[in-house]
């Protein structure tokens, strides 16, 4: 782009030279990034397809026999995994927008002083390690613990176990815990997307709305949530994509029934070495994923989502 | 026109949206390559298909050994696995330091030996020194790596100590004539259980494990195929000595059974200890020295040994293809081998050693940990003991294969 700015204004001027520069020092700089990626994204890629498609195993080699119907195989033994973590990686992403948007607000617009302090808060579990982080939610939800206790008391696990959450009166090794912990974990992924979106908000828009009589629900459905649109999107891209290939959070918090894909991917490719299931597994995982995004990226841009 | 101004996409979102588009477009580009046969180029050969024959050993698998001219041995093992005192340091490493003028590298990064494997495969897989001379594995690792040829054999010269090896660990079927490995510590597989979860009833058996309601939705088995499955198969009357695929898949169909009934909250690695203590967990499958850690703290958990038969795992030093210090490593593996230094780390990490005299050492030093039957058993118990035989690469894979279904089904 600037080799072109530059040989219009300058169309006396020798040709040759800073065009050269020009064409160079783009290449130049996005040469590290570009290497990062063909060695640590490119390849990988290259060489999980092969691993995919391949026979074998580790006593005698794999060799690559175009198996495509290992994906097909794939899908037929994992597909309730597959959906399961679907189905907790969007009720997660749904959580941390119904607890991430008011928070981005309330930062953004009424805390003040405070701003500084809240926004390193909503941080600071990254400075705990995402194993260490998991494991406080076993004490956290521990059946002897104040919050199960509270649930019992107000007949919230009943609640939850009538909506099949639960299994029995306990809130950890369930389909709840799995999705808390997942909501714990990549709230702040959610916030601060939304933070800077909604910090950026003209608040004399709010006021401009109220002159023209809207209510507060209309305020907000017209005025604010389109403009923070932008911010939801990318909050919950960022949220959903890692949140679909965790297996922390069902390992430690879940109980057998709650088996997501990237526990599956684990135990094929270390446990059972089979590598070429593991890597059509990861595979699909990675299709599905960009398919879903691709789809909702396109929705929202074109206001359908609005 | 819309009244309302389409939102203006940020720098972030736009960022995400090229993102995905890189990848579509590196997917697409990928189906180009395909084609081209660019795939072909990364099958790996494996072992038996160069080595002719039986997996023996790599015909270079030694390198040159660096022992005398650098005064150093690299070691991994287990965490919380060796002696440490009030600040955080090694004793018994100090002493060998003292003692030979070797340094140890000490690295606690081994924390699964299936997730150890996967670090370290592709590096003698290549034939590539892994930059460490020693490890603790088990047993079926141990078999898993000497049948792969990625270990060296033993120099028996340079350990004269082993005189001391506990006489019924010298020959064990995942590595007949102890050619290639030497057991660090031994542990039991067994129940353990906390009274306050139970409602104070006792868990004496797997088949109460796997069946009482009282139990329900609060039992843990191990990840480790052969101590889950393992217990079941004692229970049945199998030995674990010779089990078929038949029992394998008899036995596993029992805990399956158990997953689909709702008995089991889940599988787990070394975290069961936790919520044992805490009673979220009521009863699971343990190993002994964590068991005997945590009473320490929790006196009331309980903890049955099998009647009929007691699984048994060892984790086992052994030295890898290409290791730059051999020499220090059997000097390292030399010294633990002395009764007083094991006694050291016994007392410390409460697992069962496999010195004999490393008893005789602790009841002058520390006559409670001496005492303990689960650390010094009798030889009652030890006449239980079973180890699971060596699997062929077929039965590994699909024994692995039918346990995985049940885990992760």
């Amino acid at each position: 782009m600037a080799a072109l700015t530059q040989a219009a204004v300058g169309a006396e001027a020798p040709v040759s030279r800073p065009r050269r520069r020009g064409g160079l020092v783009p290449l130049v700089l996005l040469a590290p990034a570009l290497l990062w990626l063909v060695v640590f994204f490119v390849v990988p890629t290259i060489s999980l397809a092969s691993q995919s498609l391949q026979t074998g195993d580790i006593d005698n080699g794999f060799t690559l026999t175009w198996n495509f119907a290992v994906y097909a195989e794939a899908m037929a033994r994992y597909w309730p995994q597959f959906l399961r973590s679907m189905v907790y990686a969007a009720s997660a992403t749904l959580g941390t927008l119904v607890l991430g948007y008011p928070l981005a607000w309330f930062i953004a617009h009424r805390s003040g002083r405070w701003k500084n302090v809240l926004l390193v808060l909503v941080v600071a579990p990254f400075f705990t390690n995402f194993l260490i982080r998991t494991l406080a939610w076993q004490i956290i939800l521990t059946d002897n613990g104040p919050v199960t206790g509270f649930f019992r008391a107000t007949g919230l696990t009943a609640v939850l176990q009538a909506m099949g959450l639960t299994d029995n009166d306990s809130l950890l090794g369930s389909q709840f815990a799995v999705i808390c912990g997942l909501v714990y974990n990549f709230l702040p992924f959610m916030v601060l997307p939304l933070y800077t979106i909604l910090e950026r908000l003209d608040v004399r828009l709010l006021d401009a709305a109220g002159d023209l009589y809207a209510n507060g629900w209309q305020t907000f459905w017209r005025v604010i949530w389109p403009l923070s649109l932008p911010g939801v999107v990318s909050g919950t891209l960022l949220t959903f994509i890692p949140a679909a290939g965790d297996y922390i959070n069902s390992r430690l918090l879940g109980n057998t029934q709650t088996v997501m894909i990237g526990q599956v991917i684990d135990a094929q490719f270390l446990r059972v070495l089979d590598y070429p299931i593991a890597a059509a597994l990861s595979f699909i995982l990675m299709a599905a994923i960009i398919v879903l995004v691709a789809g909702y990226v396109r929705a929202a841009g074109t206001e359908e989502l609005v | 026109m819309s009244d309302r101004q389409p939102p203006e996409p940020s720098p972030f979102t736009t960022a995400i949206v090229r993102g995905a588009l890189t990848r579509r477009t590196a997917l697409t580009g990928l189906a180009g390559l395909a084609a081209t046969g660019l795939l072909a180029a990364c099958g790996s050969p494996g072992r038996n298909a160069s080595a002719s024959g039986s997996a023996s050993q790599a015909p270079k698998a030694a390198a040159t050994d660096l022992s005398e001219a650098d005064k150093l041995v690299n070691w991994s093992n287990w965490p919380e696995y060796i002696d440490v005192d009030a600040k955080g340091k090694h004793p018994s490493i100090d002493g060998f330091t003292k003692a030979t003028g070797i340094k140890v590298n000490y690295n606690e990064d081994y924390n699964d030996n299936d997730e150890f494997f996967a670090k370290v495969r592709p590096l003698l897989d290549a034939g590539q020194d892994t930059g460490r001379d020693t490890w603790v594995s088990t047993d079926w690792m141990v078999a898993r790596l000497i049948r792969l040829g990625y270990v060296q054999k033993l120099d028996y010269g340079n350990i004269p100590n082993l005189t001391n090896l506990e006489p019924s660990l010298k020959d064990v079927p995942f590595d007949p004539g102890r050619v290639y490995s030497l057991p660090w510590q031994i542990g039991f597989v067994g129940i353990a259980y906390n009274p306050k979860a139970t409602g104070g009833r006792k868990v004496t058996s797997v088949d109460q494990l796997l069946h009482d309601p009282a139990l329900k939705g609060k039992v843990t088995m191990l990840t480790e195929m052969r101590d889950t499955v393992g217990l079941v198969l004692i229970e049945q009357g199998k030995n674990l000595a010779n089990v078929t695929a038949d029992d394998f898949t008899a036995a596993l169909a029992v805990v399956q059974a158990a997953k689909d009934a709702g008995q089991l909250k889940g599988f787990t690695g070394n975290e069961y200890t936790k919520p044992l203590a805490s009673g979220d967990t009521a009863a699971c499958v343990a190993w002994t020295g964590d068991v005997v850690q945590l009473r320490a703290d929790n006196p009331q958990l309980g903890y049955t040994l099998g009647e009929k038969g007691i699984p048994m795992f060892s984790d086992n030093f052994v030295i890898p293809n290409f290791a730059k210090h051999k020499l220090n490593a059997e000097k390292l593996i030399n010294y633990y081998y002395d009764p007083k230094v094991m006694a050291e780390v016994t007392d410390y990490v409460n697992y069962i050693s496999p010195v004999a005299g490393a008893k005789d050492e602790l009841v002058k030093k520390d006559p409670q940990v001496a005492s303990n039957e689960l650390i010094f058993p009798s030889q009652e118990v030890l006449a239980k003991t079973q180890t699971f035989r060596a699997l062929t690469a077929e039965e590994e894979t699909s024994f692995n294969r039918q346990f995985q279904a049940v885990v992760t089904g």
